[in-house]
């Protein structure tokens, strides 16, 4: 029951630092944080103070206006501090952790017997609800929908990407048991992609309740995104949800163990690591316990998640929900003597003809955070972006449209489709350039607010 | 006076080295390549056309006033390289300044587009345009053309093509004619017989040797750099080859061109057969470095087989049926750029039908 479909576009970028298979370190924290910009669509409500003792899964935040969506404690503890910002904005909410990971109980229950709306109860007051995320806009699904299908990507293509066969290979029946769950939500049933390269070796094959589709291509071939547009394409009014590998597992989990589990492995990699490796820990955990990586070196950006869509963490920031990857990277503040004329660089990547990077496939790069160039307005034409983008839509007129701030162009020009990872390689080869996913991510709070 | 010297001094920091600048928003890591590395490879792809331009109007000096042979390539290049090199500089002082001045103004910083424009500029004229109408054709296509619009990208002709333009209609009897195209001194006469038409004004007659092998050389008179296919091609090759110009433009212009040449002969109304249209005039240059100009021509993929198609044919239609302009290539050009938008208005709007019906077939 599996169909095979080729992506012909598409880049694998070729970074250096790729994580060992290997667990080198069970990170422990002695605090994490619970940050509310990790979410999108949601308005926190703080339901703790400081002081308060915490379980792993006591709810801390709630969403103002959908107040059954809940953000839960990763560990046991105690809230050590509320930070905000400006305009007393809430940034996060510390919990020191006591190190016995006490879990509040929420009874093991079997998703088979229970109707969809006991399943949507049990995810939302386990504080699991976020990893449930809609199609369009990327945000918080809404419970009280019905999606048109569920989907799950089994394969990570972006760069440096943790290998899901390794970090969850072992949890095959909490991955199995959240399929179940999940299945109940939907009519269209629970789509799963898998790559084509291991396809039939991956465990994920096995998996039952679930209409698999195989995928062979680069880089996004890989983004849940791009894999919803070939089988069932987001059109207005339609509501997809996705849900990530980790997610689902820690969903399993919920109803297996009866507990709020999200310890992960993560992939400590990038350019700027000194032994690429995973670590077992908890999101939220503060990047300050993955020094022993990447030691006291100056100058180093540390992004929670990939290189191309991840969030610029810092080294007293915090690894994000949904991210089970860290990237390290040397900040690019060289200047490159006559890089826009010199034929052969050796130490620059491009992907473009022009530079000669293609004589020299196979070889890796220790890429750096350097612009390359200046930001210019779009010169190149709609094709150049559209090579490295495998799905049914004109990239620049999508952005010009997000840029024009057109309602009807967007929704033509294929807003609902994408969200801005799936377009972080047109900015990550742009010319120009552009920084085109927060282009994005501005038209799609363009059409949330203009929908309301 | 502040912004635009800033908008100078970094126009020139960065033409020496790729700023330090990092990564603030969205993707940490960006590709090597950028707007300059891309537009000095077109200025490299037009080095061939332009050294044969230079070495031709020297030739072409010679044969009109009875002298020289062709085996002089020194003499006969550095001779022409004298007669280019102002058109150079005005083309770049001009053109260059307004850029920087306008790039100061907006608060950007200056793009390297002009770079190109420049240097196509002096290869599309006659040699012996009087430098102050080529200024004054420089800042009128750059202002009015491109700067108005918001600098390079925004524009919607090709501020190069259209400096030819204002010249053209401006000052015809300095653009066209047979006086134009040989560059003399002002106390040399031209040799017994000399005409210096271009072939496309001669509808193909004969001139000194004007045979088929002489237009694809180049050795004949015309524009700075349209004369030599064999040096566009060059060109052509490596733009191709590094993927900065669309083949799929230049194919759409050729087969555009030769369908056109075709039913010409058929009707027999052409003095030349169709596939000779392609190597006389300006219809290689432009179909190369011109109608390839990725902001001015179709975005969308098939958009440029048909934005392609439309120039090469309307080229021939001119030159075919049109007795005031012997050449049609820059009005057709200039013709594919305004229609850009619509081809990929309509190329864009039924691919979104087309996927709408296949999604909702029920509507």
């Amino acid at each position: 029951m599996s169909n095979k479909i080729v992506l012909t576009k598409g880049l694998d970028i070729p970074v250096s630092g790729e994580a060992e298979l290997r667990i080198t370190k069970t990170v422990a924290p002695d605090m994490v944080a619970v940050c509310p910009a990790d979410f999108k669509g949601f308005i926190p409500r703080l339901l703790v103070k400081e002081g308060d003792s915490v379980l792993c899964g006591s709810p801390v935040l709630a969403d103002k206006k959908r107040p059954e969506i809940l953000a839960a404690s990763p560990v046991s503890g105690t809230v050590k501090e509320v930070v905000r910002g400006e305009k007393r904005k809430l940034l996060a909410v510390v919990i020191a952790s006591d190190g016995r990971n006490e879990a509040l109980d929420l009874g093991v229950k079997s998703p088979e017997g229970m109707d969809p709306e006991q399943i949507k109860a049990c995810i939302l007051e386990s504080g699991l609800w976020p990893f449930v995320i809609q199609r369009p806009y990327g945000i918080i699904a809404n419970p009280a929908d019905k999606p048109k299908a569920i989907f799950i990507s089994a394969f990570d293509t972006a760069p440096l990407a943790a290998s899901p066969e390794f970090t969850l290979g072992d949890r095959m029946a909490d991955i199995q048991a959240g399929i179940n769950a999940l299945a109940r939500l939907t009519d269209g049933g629970v789509h799963i992609g898998l790559n084509a390269a291991n396809c039939s070796g991956t465990p994920f094959h096995r998996l039952d309740n679930v209409n698999i589709h195989v995928f062979e291509g680069r880089h996004p071939a890989g983004n849940v995104g791009v894999q919803i547009s070939h089988v069932c394409p987001v059109t207005k009014g339609t509501v997809i949800w996705t849900v990530s590998l980790p997610g689902l597992a820690a969903i399993g989990a919920r109803f297996n163990k009866g507990r709020y589990d999200v310890a992960r492995k993560v992939a400590v990699a990038g350019p700027a690591v000194m032994e690429p490796a995973y670590v077992l820990t908890y999101p939220g955990a503060p990047m300050s316990t993955l020094a022993s990586f990447f030691g006291n070196e100056d100058d180093l950006r540390i992004v929670s998640g990939n290189i191309l869509s991840g969030t610029n963490a810092g080294k007293d920031g915090y690894l994000g929900f949904y991210d089970n990857s860290v990237t390290v990277l040397r900040e690019g503040t060289e200047e490159e003597l006559f890089g826009w004329l010199n034929p052969i660089r050796s130490k620059v990547y491009s992907q473009d003809r022009t530079a000669f990077s293609w004589l020299f496939s196979g070889r890796k790069y220790d890429m750096d955070t350097n612009l390359h160039g200046g930001p210019r307005a779009f010169v190149m034409s709609d094709g150049y972006y559209g090579k490295v983008l495998p799905m049914d839509i004109f990239p620049l007129y999508l952005i010009k449209a997000c840029l024009a701030g057109d309602i009807d162009k967007m929704e033509k020009f294929g807003i609902y489709e994408v969200i801005p990872e799936d377009l972080a390689l047109c900015e990550y080869i742009d010319p120009s350039k552009n920084n085109i996913q927060e282009i994005i991510a501005d038209g799609i709070r363009l059409m949330l607010k203009e929908m309301e | 006076m502040k912004k635009f010297w800033i908008a100078t001094k970094d126009a020139f920091a960065t033409f020496l080295h790729v700023p330090g600048t990092v990564t603030l928003k969205g993707a940490h890591v960006r590709d090597g390549v950028d707007l300059k590395r891309i537009m000095i490879i077109v200025v490299i792809a037009l080095v061939p056309a332009a050294l044969f331009g230079m070495w031709n109007v020297g030739y072409q000096h010679q044969l009109a006033t009875g002298g020289g042979t062709a085996a002089n390539i020194l003499p006969n290049w550095w001779w022409g390289f004298l007669k280019v090199l102002p058109l150079y500089i005005v083309a770049y002082a001009v053109g260059l300044f307004i850029e920087f001045f306008s790039s100061g103004l907006r608060g950007e910083e200056v793009n390297e587009g002009y770079l190109v424009t420049g240097f196509l500029i002096p290869l599309i004229v006659p040699v012996t345009t009087p430098l102050w109408m080529l200024a004054l054709a420089v800042a009128f296509a750059v202002i009015f053309g491109k700067e108005v619009f918001g600098g390079t990208g925004m524009n919607i002709w090709n501020p190069a093509l259209l400096t030819r333009a204002f010249l053209f209609f401006s000052y015809p009897s300095a653009m066209s004619g047979s006086q134009v195209w040989v560059a003399k001194r002002a106390s040399e006469s031209f040799a017994d017989g000399f005409t210096g038409a271009t072939p496309l004004a001669l509808d193909g007659a004969a001139q000194y040797s004007n045979t088929v092998w002489s237009q694809f050389l180049g050795t004949i008179p015309g524009s700075v750099g349209e004369t030599s296919v064999i040096a566009i091609l060059l060109g052509a090759c490596l733009l191709l080859w590094t993927g900065v110009a669309s083949w799929k433009v230049m194919c759409g212009s050729v087969l555009g061109a030769l369908l056109v040449g075709w039913l010409g002969d058929i009707a027999g109304i052409s003095a030349v057969p169709c596939w000779n249209q392609l190597i006389i005039g300006g219809f290689a240059f432009g179909t190369v470095f011109m109608a390839t100009d990725p902001v001015t021509s179709a975005q969308t993929e098939t958009g440029k087989w048909i934005y392609g198609f439309i120039i090469g044919a309307l080229c021939i239609t001119v030159r075919l049926f049109n007795p005031g302009y012997a050449e049609g290539m820059m009005l057709a050009i200039l013709f594919g750029n305004t229609a850009a938008p619509l081809i990929d208005h309509c190329v864009v709007t039924s691919r979104i039908n087309r996927r709408a019906k296949k999604l909702n077939p029920a509507k």
